[in-house]
């Protein structure tokens, strides 16, 4: 049996109570919103691109911890990122939710998400603002769903 | 033992109501969660099924599994005669006045959706209005929207106040000549709101207009008197109830039956078929098409038959205790706040938790052993009215307990370490 302290970990916590880049981003190039039907969670992404980087990233919404807190650090660990890096930590990321191994060593402070693979049920929360934030990238405003 | 806890005990007793005699009839409450008693308190969503329950279906595919209404042979026979009993049982426990008005549906959702269907499209036109409460889940939603878009007709809504109640005198105006059909719950199953349903029929049929009630929280919980409330529909599901899932019934008043066009078509519904033309049953088959769920009509029998002998009255006395127990005990909880507040609820308490999302309290409760739903309890126009996306809530049922009321208090209290 997994503690919840696994899920529940101190940054996960941290940034679900005081999120980082949550507000708008000013001059936004992309924007996309995001919905999780299971709980009725919205989440904005907004983007600002020069030169193939994303130099301004930011989010909206409210949602659970889990989710509260990926978007957070997701919009740290992305930020100065061209999509094809977003793309491959994306997957890294998935993998970490959803496969039984150890994770990625580049993953950084995105690892302390690795206890959401003992609970089937949040795996969505915490891929919520990803979806949206790919979704942004590819000019698809409407929103992304994870169902 | 505290004298405390013997006047407690004493004043338990004097319900005559024996909770661990009860849960001794269903086996899932010895289950253990992530090495915890299991503590269920997601009834409304569907409840546990006694061992008479799942022994009928059992008996049933071990000894006398056959099809309905179409052999001669012996396990037919007592097949047919099951379901005829059954029907007969769900006839008497709703007080109808025949069984020509009991029609076994899937569930609540299955019997809504024939009514809009068949009566709907039979007799809504354009500029026509259907009226629905704000306290309408998805399910007494979405089959009139698709009604009213078919049709060119108007869905109408009559909304909640701050307490989670449909004020009497807005729905009365809001009913007139072009209100065709009202479609109302009997009890809501995210606030636990009981409507004053008898008051309202009698309103609305000032104006003509048939009423359609959503009964799935208020089968399990109360007597339904469907002559008495003079209600013209009501529909309820068998999983709600203590019995099987993918049964329910629609109760119709047989006039109306029988002026309606048929559901769907197939076998059972006919009285003969050539290429040119088909004749239809006599109620209820006429509604029937195909082979039934006869194990889940088996099943919901037996559920009946449970419930009659614990007594709806003693249940409902008992849930109302217990409801008011956790209702005090959640609202002494700093920083948590209930949502739905009526002075007259059954069975559900929604609240949220300051700084914690229902998802995370769900969590958190589950590692107790602790099921309840969290979410918008596909009622997300009720969400909106009081500016959530979702709440936590917990569902009582006859076998739950104050010690269980007390591990909710305990978790909620547990999550408020996590997050506040």
């Amino acid at each position: 049996m997994s503690d919840l302290n696994d899920l529940y970990q101190e940054t996960i916590i941290d940034h679900s109570k005081r999120p980082r880049n949550k507000g708008e981003v000013e001059q936004a190039t992309h924007s996309a919103e995001g919905y999780n039907p299971l709980c009725g969670d919205r989440v904005q992404v907004q983007l600002k691109i020069e030169n193939g980087h994303i130099l301004g990233i930011g989010f909206r919404g409210a949602g659970c911890a889990i989710s509260t807190a990926s978007a957070s650090l997701m919009t740290e660990a992305m930020k100065g990122k061209t999509p094809e890096e977003v793309e491959i930590a994306f997957r890294k990321f998935r993998d970490l939710l959803t496969e039984d191994q150890a994770p990625a060593p580049d993953l950084g402070k995105l690892a302390v998400f690795s206890g959401v693979r003992e609970y089937p049920m949040r795996v969505k929360c915490a891929t919520l603002a990803w979806h949206t934030l790919r979704a942004a990238l590819r000019g698809d405003p409407q929103a992304v769903s994870t169902e | 033992m505290s004298a405390h806890a013997e006047v407690l005990k004493d004043s338990r007793a004097a319900t005559a109501f024996n909770v661990d005699r009860i849960r001794e009839d269903f086996p899932i409450l010895r289950e253990k969660v992530h090495g915890k008693p299991l503590v269920y308190l997601d009834n409304a969503a569907t409840s546990q099924k006694p061992k008479a329950v799942i022994d009928s279906l059992v008996d049933y595919y071990t000894h006398y599994n056959a099809n309905v209404h179409r052999a001669v042979h012996l396990l037919s026979t007592r097949a047919t005669a099951a379901c005829d009993d059954s029907r007969e049982k769900v006839r008497r426990f709703i007080n109808a006045g025949s069984t020509n008005e009991i029609v076994f549906v899937r569930g609540t959702t299955e019997g809504l959706n024939l009514v809009a269907q068949t009566h709907g499209r039979q007799n809504i036109g354009p500029g026509d209005e259907v009226l629905i409460s704000g306290l309408e889940h998805h399910s007494n939603i979405v089959p009139w929207q698709i009604l009213c878009e078919e049709k060119q007709a108007r869905l109408r809504v009559v909304h909640i106040d701050d307490r989670g109640v449909v004020p009497l005198d807005e729905f009365e105006k809001a009913l007139h000549e072009r209100t065709r059909l009202v479609a109302i719950s009997h009890v809501s199953n995210a606030l636990g709101t009981v409507n004053p349903l008898a008051d309202m029929i009698k309103m609305a049929h000032r104006w003509n207009a048939p009423v359609v009630v959503d009964g799935a929280q208020a089968a399990p919980h109360m007597h339904v008197d469907v002559r008495a409330l003079d209600a013209d529909f009501y529909a309820f599901s068998g999983h709600k109830l203590f019995g099987p899932t993918g049964i329910g019934v629609l109760y119709g008043k047989e006039a109306l039956f029988n002026a309606m066009p048929p559901f769907q078509g197939g076998g059972d519904m006919i009285r003969s078929v050539t290429f040119e033309k088909t004749t239809y049953n006599d109620l209820p088959y006429k509604f029937e098409a195909g082979t039934p769920d006869i194990a889940g009509i088996i099943g919901i029998g037996a559920a009946i038959d449970y419930v009659n002998d614990v007594g709806m009255d003693a249940i409902a006395a008992y849930e109302q205790e217990l409801l008011e127990y956790a209702t005090d005990a959640v609202s002494q909880l700093e920083g948590v706040r209930i949502i739905g507040t009526a002075p007259n609820k059954a069975s559900v308490i929604s609240f949220v938790v300051d700084n914690a999302h229902p998802h995370d309290v769900g969590t958190v409760l589950d590692r107790e052993g602790i099921a309840v739903r969290t979410g918008h309890h596909c009622a997300q126009p009720v969400m909106d009215r009081f500016g959530i996306a979702a709440t936590t809530r917990a569902s009582l049922a006859f076998y739950n307990t104050r010690e269980e009321v007390d591990a909710l208090i305990d978790g909620i209290r547990r999550v408020q370490e996590f997050f506040s």
